[in-house]
């Protein structure tokens, strides 16, 4: 029963939790290395874009909400992802078309992009405040919980109650579906080949025939897929606020960091790694031990190895460590 | 032909080259003659001051290079000919990314004239051997059924063994009635197998002629055989 407790505890505070922001650090992470596989250079403005494309689904879900359209026990912000994905994918290829490509003619250096992608960060938060201002919003509506503590702990007659959220499953459920058929499009269709191709060797990609034009157009709205998404879960799950996911880029790029930069396989699988790390340093075990030790060795501290505060500092961490000793990445695999 | 880089000097001048299909032509000459960059301009990655590249009596020196690959022209480089993060089956699917119909037939064809990539064929290309690798080259040079597959020193550091395996493969691609344009460094070797050479200096054509007449040809042997 102790044990059984433990469990249900530990589930509830962090493997729960860190699945779901796993698969929302994930998405952003495909987004980085899709990025930098195709179009050579790290974009620094991947936490603000996610950012744009959140603020669209926000904004529609209040005008949604104000004319009374609804999907009942699901949240709103479902509806609007399809307008909000498509006003993110204008926005990238507006970007695109009118700074990147630029640079892109001139084959300017791959650091030179990743400068010129810190102004169009700059840009986009000053966008973002125009439009909707920095404050926190929620935007869920529909039913909250999927399953909440004290119906868990009814069903179960358990001290500890397991709580499951519906964002949390949402989450989930689109991460998986999202990432298998961008894996299913990448590997498996003629389009998809040509992107791992130009990716791979451009010269001999332009000698094949493949249009860049069209790879760079592609890559951007998946793109703008995985951005609008990634953002909308997380802004679901949490709050929205534009300067909590300019934050969020540094796990993010930890992520994509950690799973090789340019494999999006590694990067899907980084999200998770850096979300486990970071919950499981910074949670406080205390009542997790006083559960599984016997009454005198019960532990009078926390048992906190980190302060949330420092969650940071965690995917700092593993970035550096990674860099200084797995450079290209902990995970074997092809690149995209 | 004559071309250069930018408004640079011409590179090549009044230099003039011509394959038949199920011919091998080498172009041969010194560094600096200008080899390579009688390649490029062929197929169209710089533009032509004068002159003109005809492919099967149609004239394609306005077409960008993209569109001379639907022509069937097809170019081996010399380095980085291969996409190595794809598997072999993947390369030549991607060799073939401008057709429209079934490619299922050229695959089994390219498998027929090089069996070890069926073997290999859901390989990375990245782990195969240097020989292999240049079989991927070909077998995705050839998706397109060109009508001219253009060789950038495909001998260049490869081992000796390797080079006749390839030169091998080269003269059954040949069989297929392919017109191939080859730019050597090894001219010997290079010679032995071709229909016929150009030697070019500076750019202009200074010899050419059936491959025995230019090995036998004392002044090419004196100035670039090394006696």
């Amino acid at each position: 029963m102790e044990l059984l407790n433990a469990i249900i505890l530990l589930l509830n505070y962090t493997i729960i939790p860190a699945l779901t922001y796993g698969s929302q650090l994930a998405l952003g992470a495909i987004f980085v290395t899709l990025i930098y596989g195709v179009l050579r250079f790290a974009n620094f403005a991947t936490g603000d874009m996610m950012s744009f494309g959140t603020m669209f689904a926000v904004l529609l879900t209040y005008y949604f909400q104000s004319i009374g359209v609804g999907l009942g026990i699901l949240p709103t912000a479902l509806i609007t992802l399809p307008f909000a994905i498509i006003a993110m994918i204008f926005y990238m290829l507006f970007i695109d078309r009118f700074v990147f490509r630029y640079y892109r003619v001139n084959k300017s250096a791959p650091v030179q992009l990743a400068m010129v992608s810190v102004g169009v960060m700059f840009v986009t938060q000053a966008i973002i405040r125009i439009i909707i201002g920095p404050f926190d919003r929620r935007f869920l509506d529909g039913e909250k919980f999927i399953l909440k503590a004290s119906e868990f702990k009814e069903m179960t007659g358990l001290n500890e109650g397991l709580t499951i959220k519906s964002t949390q499953a949402i989450t989930v459920v689109i991460t998986i579906i999202l990432v298998s058929i961008l894996f299913w499009f990448l590997n498996k269709t003629k389009t998809g080949t040509s992107m791992r191709a130009y990716s791979d060797n451009e010269d001999l990609a332009l000698l094949s025939g493949i249009d860049p034009k069209k790879v760079v157009m592609l890559t951007w709205i998946i793109a703008g897929f995985l951005a609008t998404i990634g953002g909308v879960l997380y802004g679901l799950d949490k709050s929205y606020k534009p300067f909590v996911y300019f934050n969020n880029m540094l796990p993010i790029f930890a992520a994509a960091i950690v799973g090789g930069i340019g494999n999006p396989f590694g990067a899907f699988l980084g999200g998770y790694v850096i979300a486990f790390a970071e919950i499981f340093i910074t949670y406080a075990y205390k009542k997790f031990f006083t559960y599984l030790l016997p009454e005198s060795l019960a532990p009078d501290t926390l048992v906190q190895l980190l302060s949330t505060d420092y969650k940071f500092a965690v995917s700092f961490s593993i970035l550096v460590i990674v860099l200084l000793f797995r450079p290209s990445g902990i995970f074997e695999g092809k690149k995209i | 032909m004559t071309a250069g880089y930018g408004n640079g000097p011409d590179i090549i001048s009044s230099c003039s080259i011509n394959v038949d299909r199920g011919e091998i032509v080498a172009i041969l000459g010194p560094n600096g003659a200008g080899k390579s960059t009688v390649m490029k301009a062929m197929l169209g990655l710089l533009t032509l001051k004068s002159g003109s590249v005809i492919l099967n009596g149609e004239d394609i020196s306005k077409l960008s290079p993209q569109d001379r690959v639907k022509k069937g022209i097809s170019f081996v480089p010399q380095t980085k000919n291969v996409f190595a993060e794809l598997t072999v089956k993947e390369n030549l699917e991607v060799g073939a990314f401008l057709r429209e119909d079934n490619i299922n037939r050229v695959i089994e064809e390219i498998y027929d004239l090089f069996p070890i990539l069926k073997e290999k064929s859901s390989q990375i290309v990245g782990q195969l051997s240097g020989g292999q690798r240049q079989q991927v080259a070909l077998g995705r040079a050839l998706m397109i059924k060109p009508s001219v597959l253009m060789l950038d020193e495909p001998t260049a550091g490869v081992s000796p063994i390797v080079m006749d395996e390839l030169f091998h493969h080269i003269l059954r691609v040949k069989e297929t009635n392919v017109g191939i344009i080859m730019v050597e460094q090894n001219a010997k070797q290079a010679l032995s197998i071709s229909d016929r050479g150009y030697v070019l200096v500076t750019g202009e054509n200074k010899f050419e002629g059936s491959g025995e007449e230019l090995l036998k040809d004392p002044e090419v042997r004196r100035s670039f055989l090394g006696g």
